[in-house]
């Protein structure tokens, strides 16, 4: 067994250097990883490039690092929920990448692969496609989409064992599967770090092979970004 | 005229047995509601989920389940998860049988746009231009006007493309209408609304042939 295990989240980002581009798992708040966001912040990185489906909210998550403007560049499919992002994005201050999402998970999916670029119908004939070579395959109309390079992926999940491999819980799967491998580390932070040997092999999401460090994060908050209940009659 | 409930009953109707449906933010999300529950439909959210169920009840909100609302949800039993990536292979690879969103603008050859206005708000297309490039069956649940009143079917749209002729039903306020021939065909008529009505609100061409029914319920 290749043991992937490093003692903690300052361990976990060695090596993060100003002007990287780092990918970030996670769906809103959901399946974030935490703390390396918060690790990021304190390291104080400083024009980084984020791929992250979305940007946080203004005082959690992506947020944390826009508020101190360390990021440079965004590439997102949506940013609706964050104030401070509106504002950089329209003063010009943050460059921003827009682009459809299952285009966004692709690409990760691609550079994961080993796949140089796709074709897919989505944003054909809008903005999107603005510069991409176009091409139609049985009678329907592609773009031509790249497949991402990043120096780190920071991804959370539920629970991981000392190979690096990961099981996910719930909707906070999202891109974090997706970024696994798909930059030059990847760094996987996960609720529960158990030996090798406890997940069953049947049951891994992602084998350790595209993970190259793990650690047992702390203190999750697992903000919820819009509560939605409804009443017991 | 529809309320928003009422726009999203009729919708409900075009749900039909068997059928994986993606529902999008706003009137859309209201749809599951309404759907028949003699039926087997299994709502899928991009965000990674197939068979979502209701808002959960009070205090047993799961911070790791949501929908691509971000609100907190529930799953039904048979209900999966997955990857952003397999998700959108649902989605693209036209797994999905039927696709309802809402729309800032609609023209009569189908192009749909709901992304952007630009200098003013800037959100992002989400799943929206993978959803409507894909999906055959895409129905747009949105008013018949905006705000000040103006018409959201049009000749042409004036807001960035989310993707190109690609609507094939739409569901306001006001009516149902098919884009066909590169116009809008009037099916149905809200309960008390006339032709005139309808035809004053829509800037692009409404075809009208025979009698045109009030919607049904």
């Amino acid at each position: 067994m290749i043991t992937k295990t490093v003692p903690h989240v300052e361990a976990a980002c060695e090596g993060v250097k100003d002007h990287m581009t780092f990918m970030l798992g996670g769906f809103g708040l959901c399946g974030i990883p935490e703390n390396c966001i918060l690790q990021l912040v304190k390291l104080n990185v400083q024009d980084v490039t984020c791929i992250s489906n979305n940007a946080g909210v203004d005082d959690f998550g992506l947020g944390l690092l826009l508020q101190k403007r360390q990021i440079k560049k965004m590439i997102s499919s949506y940013v609706g929920e964050n104030a401070e992002f509106e504002r950089q994005m329209l003063s010009g201050e943050l460059e921003v990448e827009l682009i459809p999402q299952g285009t966004l998970a692709q690409r990760c999916k691609a550079a994961q692969s080993g796949i140089p670029a796709f074709y897919t119908p989505a944003g054909y004939g809008t903005e999107v496609a603005e510069g991409k070579e176009a091409r139609e395959f049985y009678g329907k109309m592609h773009i031509m989409e790249r497949a991402f390079k990043a120096d780190f992926a920071f991804i959370k999940a539920w629970k991981g064992d000392t190979a690096g491999n990961l099981v996910f819980k719930g909707t906070a799967r999202n891109f974090n599967p997706n970024m696994c491998g798909a930059a030059k580390i990847t760094v996987a932070e996960v609720e529960q770090l158990l030996p090798a040997g406890s997940l069953d092999p049947n049951d891994i999401h992602v084998p350790g092979i595209f993970v190259q460090r793990i650690f047992q994060g702390e203190n999750y908050e697992k903000r919820i970004e819009n509560l939605t209940v409804r009443k017991r009659n | 005229m529809l309320t928003k409930e009422q726009i999203a009953r009729r919708i409900a109707k075009e749900v039909k047995d068997g059928y994986y449906v993606n529902l999008g933010i706003g009137i859309p999300t209201l749809v599951a509601n309404f759907v028949r529950n003699d039926i087997e439909v299994e709502f899928q959210s991009e965000n990674g989920v197939l068979g979502m169920g209701p808002f959960p009840f009070e205090g047993e909100e799961d911070p790791d389940l949501i929908n691509a609302g971000k609100q907190t949800i529930t799953a039904l039993k048979g209900a999966s998860f997955f990857d952003s990536a397999t998700s959108f292979a649902m989605i693209r690879g036209q797994h999905v049988d039927l696709t309802i969103l809402g729309a800032m603008e609609v023209a009569q050859n189908g192009d749909i746009a709901n992304w952007k206005i630009p200098g003013k708000m800037v959100k992002g297309m989400g799943g929206a231009m993978d959803l409507v490039a894909s999906a055959d069956n895409i129905i747009v649940a949105m008013m018949h006007t905006n705000k000040a009143g103006d018409s959201k079917l049009l000749k042409e749209c004036s807001l960035p493309l989310t993707g190109v002729n690609c609507v094939k039903k739409v569901v306001t306020n006001l009516a149902v209408l098919s884009v066909e021939n590169n116009s809008f065909k009037l099916l149905e008529r809200a309960p008390g609304v006339s032709i005139e009505e309808i035809q004053a609100a829509t800037e692009g061409d409404l075809l009208v042939t025979g009698e045109i029914p009030e919607m049904q319920f």
